[in-house]
């Protein structure tokens, strides 16, 4: 025997290197036998003249029956099908010994940090990376088959033994065309209907060239920003051994060679002054200009809706997303002030559209009331928020942002001129009265806002919302109705 | 060159409308649904996108990114295709955009096609340009591919459904961190206008998401949502305030994506463009910050912390940034401490914290095991203590910062 065979008890052979099945069956005997991972010497292909010829082949031992086959998790299953695709020599070793220590220690792939989960891990993250990049650097060129159908064919050179594990991503890509992808130690065929797998091939079998290939290096070239050279970073994500199989490639040199200078002339140029005015800023502006003319002569709820869209009055315009103005009759007997529109609201551009909005649409019909008969709107016309996690949340609006927006509540009001005016929640009633209210202390009954319209006072529906437990939800809403009559009751008798 | 009109090849039209189309930053190709061709047509998502080469300016190649024309009425100052521009016009028609995807894919160049168009005509004229090329696409030829439509603000909402039907994912560009911004440098377009197509777009995605009563499935609509991108250093917004931006677009419009793109000079600039460019270093950085608020549980109040004057530090990332300004947060010790905080360690990815909690269930982590998860856990050293390691006073030293930052680098121009 020779040096290198010392210690090995059998020889286990594999069609290809990236031979799973091959790998399976050969590892169930090995464990059933009772043979340690050091003492096999996995061969892929025909054996090796005169290496291990001492060695019983693993083939020799017998297969375990299911009950007796070694237990493992399907991760394994999943982790040991991308290690053996690695070029490592010691894969198979490595896989074997996992098999062989999960039997004793079933947690072992979740500790992270064990040398040989650690190794495997890192593998693993080696082939899937070579998969990835097969998938993304291979390139088909065309050329005919003998019965002249168009194939596509692509030599490719992956760093590891990738073309099994990733042949079926082409597969469910290109199923409507013949394909071939060659390596020098496998190839995959597919014919349209059947994907073939057969040994390794050379670089003279693929065509050298296709006609897209101008129009692609084209497009390379023309993508390309010379202003933002970073070849590291081009570089780590495709490396050169790359190159050589991909056409565009030969144009990386002389771009990066040409780029400081392209980018230097364009710096020194002479900057352009912009177009005087173009017809579309013009039309912009003077819409904005009438829009500002309106203030002071709105005469209808469509001129206050144009007037409130740039509404500037306060900063909470910024992050928002649009002015939400109240809707309704424009003769509404009966108008509903509300906080400030909330999510939904702000997205749909329309009040009382979110959840408080729906159980406020539930107690009006509880109470009898149509919605279509009456006005609803807000104290302040933006939402406030804070961004937080992936959601908007609301914020109370500030005295300030309610002192600003009144005046949008003062015409709404003026233009609808509504019997009655209720206030939803605290900062309805600060808006309309001036002053902090206490909704518990003015809750419940008719009075006069300073202005002289007749005025109510009750909860806010994101109140009820908000309260925990049915059984105070239950009580408020019952609470909420009642306002809501004694509001029917004021308005139409 | 010559004006006239003389008929071009796709070949040439092909380099102005690329070129036109580079200051777009994204091309990303994943997170749509999963489709494949077994069952007719030709192509295939799975998922995760696929950068099918990179250009020497570092930047992935995943889509054919194209615009349909680069005529454009407007005159937004930062764009190479503004109406006052003096470069080459061209327009495609639609079926040579069809045929050149298609053509591209087949030999596996691309995932699929990112179209977008300057304003012609009209705003509705331009999307229905559009829409035709993505229509032609999925029903014509079965294309199964990525599509990414850019959305022309103003267009009518009716065609910004039908693109969301064809297209994986629809983008309108911000263009700029601030009202004022978008005002001094596109005039042409308007703040409330964008952010009310943004707007349109997240209510027809959530709808589309909701299976119907009936059938139980979902309809298709944009699967990959909603993105888009803001020019950095063209105005004079600070980090911070691009970032409030930024973290007002995500949770407004449940945006993918935004996308930072520090303008870069271009040919025939405007002048009412500042003359000197950002350093790239400044995008990166907003990248990374942008990424800890979404994958790392930072708040812009954090982020405030990580800033001095608004702009992110450019000499150590902002993590690390945050890190040094709440030392008193540190040492944590790895093997105890909640996910929510070993996110916050500077040198701890997403992927290493999940390892930690996954294996500390099993086994006390020394200080080796971590650098076996993790390539930088020296980085992470002064801020933990685990079995067998004790930063001490390292946490606290004055010094500490300075051990982070790099000699600056000559840049290599030729490595390649």
């Amino acid at each position: 025997m020779t040096a290198l065979a010392i210690g090995v008890r059998y020889s286990a052979e594999l069609e290809h290197a990236a031979d799973f099945r091959g790998f399976r069956d050969g590892v169930r005997r090995l464990w059933l036998a009772g043979v340690a991972p050091r003492d096999v010497a996995w061969t892929v292909g025909p054996p090796a003249q005169g290496l291990f010829e001492a060695a019983p082949s693993a083939s020799s031992l017998r297969a375990p029956r299911p009950e007796e086959a070694p237990r493992v998790p399907k991760a394994f299953v999943d982790l040991s099908r991308l290690v053996i695709c690695h070029k490592a020599p010691d894969r198979f070793a490595l896989a074997h010994r996992i098999l062989v220590r999960l039997q004793d220690e079933p947690t072992l792939l979740k500790v992270a940090t064990d040398p040989d989960i650690a190794r495997a891990e890192m593998m693993a993250k080696n082939v899937r990376r070579c998969s990835h990049k097969m998938k993304a650097f291979v390139r088909f060129r065309s050329t005919a088959d003998p019965d002249g159908g168009e194939r596509f064919v692509a030599w490719f050179e992956p760093e590891h033994h990738t073309l099994d594990l990733t042949a079926g991503f082409f597969e469910r890509r290109f199923a409507g065309m013949r394909w071939s992808i060659l390596t020098p130690d496998r190839s995959a065929h597919w014919d349209g209907a059947q994907l073939t797998m057969a040994g390794g091939a050379s670089k003279d079998l693929a065509p050298d060239g296709d006609i897209n290939e101008d129009l692609w290096r084209t497009y390379f070239g023309a993508i390309f920003n010379p202003a933002r050279l970073k070849v590291q970073t081009m570089q780590s994500e495709m490396p050169k051994r790359y190159w050589k199989n991909m056409p565009e490639a030969a144009l990386i040199q002389p771009l990066i060679r040409s780029a400081t200078q392209t980018t230097g002339d364009m710096i020194a140029a002479e900057p352009r002054a912009p177009a005087r005015s173009t017809r579309v800023a013009r039309e912009r502006l003077a819409e904005e200009r009438a829009v500002a003319g309106l203030s002071g002569s709105i005469a209808s709820l469509e001129d206050l809706a144009a007037a409130a869209r740039h509404c500037e009055r306060c900063p909470l315009h910024g992050p928002a997303t649009q002015t939400v103005l109240g809707e309704g009759p424009r003769d509404a007997p009966l108008m509903f002030v509300g906080e400030q529109p909330g999510d939904q609201e702000d997205i749909a551009g329309r009040p009382f559209v979110g959840p408080a909005g729906q159980l406020f649409d539930d107690a009006l019909e509880a109470a009898g009331i149509a919605r279509d008969k009456i006005f609803v709107t807000n104290a302040v016309k933006h939402f406030k928020f804070e961004p937080r996690g992936k959601r908007r949340i609301h914020q109370k609006p500030g005295l300030s942002e309610i002192d600003h927006c009144r005046f949008w509540l003062q015409e709404e009001r003026r233009l609808v001129r509504p019997q009655l005016t209720v206030a939803l929640g605290a900062t309805a009633a600060r808006s309309l009265s001036g002053k902090a209210v206490t909704i518990s202390k003015a809750r419940g009954r008719v009075m006069d806002w300073p202005d002289g319209g007749a005025g109510f006072v009750t909860v806010h529906p994101s109140y009820l919302l908000r309260l925990p437990g049915a059984e105070a939800r239950d009580n408020e809403m019952r609470r909420f109705i009642d306002d809501l009559n004694v509001i029917k009751e004021a308005v139409w008798g | 060159m010559s004006r006239g009109k003389a008929r071009r090849s796709v070949q040439e039209k092909l380099a102005i409308l690329a070129d036109a189309a580079k200051y777009d930053a994204s091309c990303s190709s994943s997170g749509t649904s999963k489709r494949n061709s077994k069952s007719g047509g030709i192509g295939s998502t799975e998922g995760s996108g696929i950068c099918h080469a990179y250009a020497p300016d570092g930047r992935c190649i995943s889509l054919l990114k194209i615009l349909l024309t680069n005529a454009c009425i407007f005159d937004c100052a930062y764009c190479v295709n503004r109406v006052s521009s003096d470069v080459e016009r061209e327009a495609f028609t639609p079926d040579e955009v069809v045929d050149l995807t298609l053509s591209f894919y087949r030999r596996n160049y691309i995932e699929g096609l990112f179209l977008s168009s300057g304003i012609i005509r009209s705003s509705d004229h331009t999307m229905e340009q559009l829409v035709k090329v993505a229509r032609d696409l999925r029903t014509v030829h079965g294309f199964k591919g990525y599509i990414h439509l850019k959305t022309i603000p103003d267009a009518s909402p009716e065609l910004l459904a039908e693109a969301g039907l064809y297209a994986d994912r629809l983008s309108i560009n911000i263009e700029l961190p601030t009202e004022r911004g978008l005002k001094s440098f596109a005039p042409e377009k308007s703040v409330r206008t964008i952010k009310g197509s943004m707007a349109t777009l997240r209510s027809e995605i959530e709808v589309a998401q909701e299976p119907t009563l009936r059938t139980k499935r979902r309809k298709h609509f944009a699967p990959a949502g909603q993105s888009t991108q803001m020019i950095v250093g063209a105005d004079g917004a600070s980090d911070l305030s691009i970032l409030t931006t930024s973290r007002t677009l995500y949770t407004s419009y449940d945006l993918r994506r935004v996308y930072y793109s520090a303008f870069s000079p271009i040919p025939d600039a405007s002048s009412a463009l500042p003359p000197a460019p950002p350093p790239l270093a400044r995008e990166h950085r907003l990248y990374q910050a942008d990424w800890l608020t979404r994958f790392y549980g930072f708040e812009l109040t954090d982020l405030r912390d990580a800033t001095s004057d608004g702009m992110l530090d450019l000499e150590v990332d902002p993590k690390l940034a945050w890190a040094l300004q709440n030392r008193g947060l540190f040492p944590v010790d790895v093997n105890r401490a909640p996910k929510e905080l070993l996110l916050k360690v500077p040198g701890l990815g997403v992927k290493a914290v999940n390892s930690i909690l996954r294996t500390r269930r099993y086994r006390g982590l020394r200080f080796e095991d971590l650098r076996r998860i993790t390539n930088t856990a020296r980085k992470a050293a002064p801020f933990i203590t685990l079995v067998g390691w004790q930063p001490g006073a390292l946490t606290d030293d004055a010094t500490l910062r300075s051990r982070f930052v790099k000699p600056a680098q000559q840049m290599d121009l030729f490595a390649a």
